[in-house]
């Protein structure tokens, strides 16, 4: 896309806020201190967010809910030997919010291996969640077997497809993609042409109006194509949510913040709960990135979005887990 | 004088390796379908086998040569999981973890495109001379 140079680093400012994106967004990346995201009339503004985070941001939110993604369960490599351990770490977190989440949303990547043992324990640690719903998108590693059955029986009840599917919250409509199903060789991520003209009919209808969030375990725009950090298909789906007042994009996949605006669509990509990976071209390959043990909680964490209505506002907080929050 | 001692030291480990895992049919990580009775008719043959690495989120290398007959090994040396999988069907390994092997003998000349399903951008090809 048009703010990114072939090291995959931001370019230009789009959001006039005074603050410098390039260099935030390269220190972002890799430290994942967390940062407050508001939008205003299609206007932006970041901040970095031990700034400007205080207890008002909050209460004024109409409804919040976190964003959660990469957790990985079965990974038991130097990157991160208890991936279990850090995904009760975010649960805490979660459970010690001022403002209960009105649900969860995970995006993808729930196991590594997509062993029934896996979700399993998936599964229990998420009912320690004060959150009464959970909402999930499959990422690659979920559907390594049996074409993503598994995935589907426990997870996608309801859905469409391999897993897509949307639903309404306080006003806002919420979209769920799957692209990570029938990969071809060469290629990114992929939404594909059924599920397409599904989000096409599923947003025919709504007024422009309508605040709309849709999320995807693989970036919706494209952060780094060497590495597969991209949809190939993800700009006709852009361009049905393009009418829209206000929409924001949720991805996980690459392990770390990352933000684009784009008229009045906005990007963000999550930490994990797992394991870090590396700012786009800074290292040989997007393998786990080992960081010293008493770092690792820096760069693991949790999102907590604050969607004020009344006020078109809407905020992430990206927390990590270390509690420098 | 030093570098060729240390290439063919080398030379020497990778071919012992071959040799233990093909003596070694149960550390083979689940081959699916064909592949699993191709894996039994080659445990039985003579040749060492040719090696494809996963390093780094690429094969390499990404394009090999082979007589027909021959035993190809991919191994995984990531801290991720990778899958190979022929684009006309032919193979498809399942996930491979970390230091897991999948092996598939090519009996037919040709030109073998495969890729892993869960990172598409790692591509690869075997070309099989009779």
């Amino acid at each position: 896309m048009d703010n990114q140079n072939a090291t995959g680093q931001p370019v230009s400012d789009l959001s006039h806020d005074g603050v410098d994106r390039r260099g935030f967004l390269k220190c972002m990346a890799w430290a994942g201190t967390g940062l407050v995201w508001t939008m205003s009339g299609g206007m932006a503004a970041s901040h970095v967010f031990a700034k400007t985070h205080s207890k008002g941001t909050s209460k004024t939110a109409d409804f919040s809910f976190v964003q959660i993604s990469d957790s990985h369960i079965g990974f038991d490599k130097a990157a991160n030997p208890d991936v279990t351990g850090t995904l009760q770490t975010a649960i805490n977190k979660i459970n010690a919010l001022t403002d209960p989440p009105d649900f969860i949303i995970h995006t993808g990547d729930l196991s590594h291996l997509s062993k029934p043992s896996e979700f399993d324990t998936l599964d229990q640690l998420l009912r320690g969640t004060s959150a009464k719903q959970i909402y999930f998108v499959p990422g690659e590693h979920d559907m390594l077997t049996d074409n993503g059955e598994q995935y589907l029986q426990r997870y996608g009840k309801g859905t469409k497809g391999n897993g897509w599917f949307s639903f309404d919250h306080k006003g806002v409509h919420f979209v769920g993609l799957v692209n990570v199903a029938n990969l071809k060789a060469g290629g990114l991520g992929s939404l594909g042409h059924e599920q397409l003209e599904w989000l096409e009919d599923d947003l025919k209808a709504r007024p422009g109006s309508t605040p709309i969030v849709l999320f995807a375990h693989i970036p919706l725009w494209t952060i780094y194509p060497d590495w597969g950090w991209g949809t190939d298909d993800s700009e006709q789906a852009l361009s049905y949510v393009r009418r829209f007042g206000s929409v924001t994009v949720l991805n996980g996949h690459i392990h770390q913040v990352m933000q684009k605006i784009e008229g009045n669509v906005s990007f963000h990509t999550a930490m994990s709960t797992a394991f870090p990976q590396p700012a786009p071209g800074t290292a040989p390959s997007a393998g786990p990135m080992k960081v010293p043990t008493e770092q690792l909680q820096r760069v693991l964490g949790i999102a907590d979005v604050n969607y004020v209505v009344s006020g078109t506002n809407l905020a992430i907080i990206d927390s990590p887990l270390d509690g420098s929050k | 004088m030093k570098k060729p001692r240390i290439s063919s030291g080398v030379l020497i480990l990778a071919v012992c390796v071959l040799w233990i895992m093909a003596s070694d049919r149960s550390a083979a990580s689940q081959p699916s379908g064909s592949a699993t009775n191709n894996t039994a008719a080659a445990t039985n043959s003579t040749d060492a086998g040719v090696e494809v690495k996963i390093d780094n989120f690429a094969f390499v290398p990404a394009a090999v040569t082979v007589k027909t007959g021959t035993r190809v090994i991919w191994i995984n040396h990531d801290d991720i999981p990778h899958t190979i999988d022929s684009s006309d069907g032919k193979f498809r390994s399942g996930a491979l973890d970390t230091d897991e092997h999948f092996q598939f003998r090519f009996d037919e000349p040709g030109e073998f495109q495969f890729f892993c399903r869960m990172h598409p951008k790692m591509t690869g090809k075997i070309i099989v001379k009779p």
